[in-house]
């Protein structure tokens, strides 16, 4: 199928696409793993000890100046690996530009570092992205229970955690769920 | 970590018994992290909600206070949690709009344009100019029903009680417009991936111009109540004030951003629905307080009916649908008359059409700010994963920023401002 007719925007947004990417190979030729394009949509697939410091160079490079955090969304591939994923999905509101950085985690307890020193609002997106698929971020100490109820158990967002046909949890029933469960996985 | 039954049991029991009142500061600082550190022990601690009137839905708010200033504040949010991220998986692409309707439940035509353009996405299709400008009217009325259920609100928390009765009147209005081409008020689902539902009823126009013509006024006459009201000034000049630049490091979108002094508006930075064809503003205020919030949100209403009107105007004819019988199910006169349309139509209901493989971000400007919507395909017929960065969450974090230092009473003012819907931040 094909895509719709270009647009201005599409334009511009190639243009900021091909820079992003140039900056941040030449910066840290290292860390790009991949480059994913999907429907005019640019992906750099980081390797996870680099990403604050990348996170830290489109942030404060005069051209790019990613100064808006949009969103932490956390993927489960299960049964690929690595499993997981953390996609940041950054805003430049001077340049007009977006950028999708996706972290490939191999191990849900140690996630990612936390970014909250560049942007203050990730550690509510992070907690929000633990208590649902329960990826640790390091060095966020803040990571509790927001949506769920302090004793939940599990992180319902992964694909191994059944959709209904089962109890809800309550203190008194734990036995009769856990015992009817296929196999808890964490 | 495995489903342990002693440890669930043991904090279920401490939880029950505990009043706030009675935690220590360990045990408060335990519970709520960094974010809650008490300074002195004098201090108040005040549960206000989930059940109060002005925290706008089921939200609670533990407050910690020196006399009537607040010193400290932490969200507990969850109560209206329903997991339709992870049901949404469960569902085919067209079965899973119906949850998105239940998030914002004040906007939700904006939240079905936020899902349904990055379904279309996905699936590499763009829906006919007439379903686009469809899509813009009702989105533009939506966000006045919106702000109206909002300014109502808003100016009932400060003891304005007309103004609530007046928005609700003209919100009324709007709901018959929605339940005139939907069939229903506020659960919608009007947008369809590929278009919208059915195409606009005859008296719809007339309804809309009918609208565009007396609402002005009525704008003109919320202002009157408030803006020459010493007690509204009084109340929300000067009250939580947030810098241009602390709102986009706390991601701060909509209204609250533009409150700010921050000129970003999706529909003009990232135009979607054909929003680059219409002419329109992006009022910003530079106080930051609640008063700038309020002035932003008035003046997009104006915004909105200019948007709506050169909609109107220029209402393409055409088809208010794709012609891809793989993705929208064929007109009903089909049926009788063709087999490949039964043969689609069956293939619809029971399986649905499948997206590639692939994850997309698509954000619209929702009422509220920055709606996006996250989605993955998997080569199968349902979403391997649904994310919606829902705006009123994100904007709900800076409510400790903001009220810190501020009057207990004027948090309520400052919760209003922000404009939160609990069934969205819970989702």
């Amino acid at each position: 199928m094909e895509q719709g007719p270009m647009t201005p925007s599409a334009t511009h947004a190639e243009e900021s696409n091909r820079l992003i990417r140039e900056k941040v190979e030449a910066a840290f030729p290292e860390a790009i793993l991949d480059v994913y394009d999907f429907r005019g949509e640019r992906t750099l697939i980081v390797a996870q000890p680099h990403l604050k410091e990348i996170c830290q160079f489109l942030r404060d490079d005069d051209a790019l100046q990613f100064n808006l955090l949009e969103d932490i969304v956390a993927d489960d591939m299960l049964p690929d690996f690595p499993r997981f994923a953390v996609n940041y999905h950054l805003y430049s509101i001077p340049k007009n530009h977006r950028i999708r950085l996706r972290v490939p985690v191999e191990d849900p307890e140690e996630g990612p570092e936390t970014v909250a020193s560049l942007w203050p609002i990730a550690t509510w997106l992070e907690t929000e992205v633990w208590d649902l698929m329960g990826i640790r971020f390091q060095g966020n100490d803040s990571l509790r229970r927001l949506f769920l109820p302090e004793d939940w158990q599990g992180h319902p967002l992964r694909k191994d955690y059944p959709l209904g046909y089962e109890q809800v949890q309550f203190s008194f029933n734990w036995e009769a769920i856990e015992a009817k469960k296929p196999s808890p996985q964490d | 970590m495995t489903f342990g039954v002693s440890s669930a049991r043991s904090g279920m029991e401490s939880a029950g018994s505990d009043t706030i009142q009675e935690l220590t500061v360990e045990e408060l600082r335990a519970k709520y992290g960094s974010g809650m550190e008490i300074e002195d022990e004098e201090h108040m601690l005040l549960s206000m909600g989930p059940q109060h009137p002005s925290t706008h839905g089921v939200l609670r708010l533990l407050v910690e206070l020196d006399g009537e200033t607040v010193v400290n504040l932490a969200p507990d949010i969850g109560f209206l949690h329903t997991g339709i991220e992870k049901n949404m998986e469960a569902k085919t692409y067209t079965k899973a709009l119906v949850m998105t309707d239940r998030m914002d439940y004040l906007a939700p035509l904006s939240n079905n344009l936020a899902y349904v353009l990055a379904v279309e996405k996905l699936l590499g299709i763009e829906a006919p100019p007439r379903a686009q400008a469809i899509r813009v009217i009702l989105t533009e009325l939506t966000r006045l029903n919106s702000h109206l259920v909002w300014l109502g609100t808003h100016a009932l928390d400060l003891a304005a009680m007309s103004v609530f009765l007046y928005c609700f009147r003209e919100r009324e209005y709007l709901l018959d417009v929605f339940e005139m081409c939907s069939g229903q008020r506020m659960m919608t689902s009007y947008f369809r991936p590929g278009g919208v539902w059915r195409d606009l009823p005859e008296e719809f126009e007339p309804a809309v111009r009918q609208f565009l013509d007396f609402f002005p006024a009525r704008i003109a006459d919320y202002e009157a109540l408030l803006r020459d009201n010493p007690i509204f000034l009084e109340r929300t000049k000067g009250v939580g004030v947030v810098t241009a630049e602390d709102a986009v490091a706390w991601g701060l979108t909509g209204g609250n951003l533009r409150g700010s002094g921050v000129e970003w508006d999706l529909r003009k930075a990232k135009p979607y629905s054909g929003y680059e064809q219409y002419e329109f503003d992006v009022p910003t205020e530079t106080e930051g307080d609640v008063y700038a919030r309020y002035r932003v949100r008035m003046e997009e209403m104006r915004q909105s009916l200019r948007i709506i009107e050169q909609a109107l105007d220029n209402l393409p004819d055409g088809p208010f649908l794709v012609e891809d019988r793989k993705i929208v199910p064929p007109p009903r006169s089909e049926l009788g008359r063709s087999m490949e349309a039964v043969i689609h139509h069956f293939k619809l209901w029971t399986e649905g059409f499948s997206a590639p493989e692939g994850y997309i971000y698509q954000a619209v400007e929702s009422p509220r700010g920055e709606l996006g919507c996250y989605l993955r395909g998997d080569g199968s017929p349902k979403p391997a994963r649904v994310h919606f960065r829902a705006p009123s969450f994100v904007n709900l974090a800076s409510l400790p920023r903001m009220a810190k230092g501020q009057f207990v009473a004027d948090l309520v003012a400052i919760i209003g401002s922000i404009d939160i819907v609990l069934g969205e931040i819970d989702r």
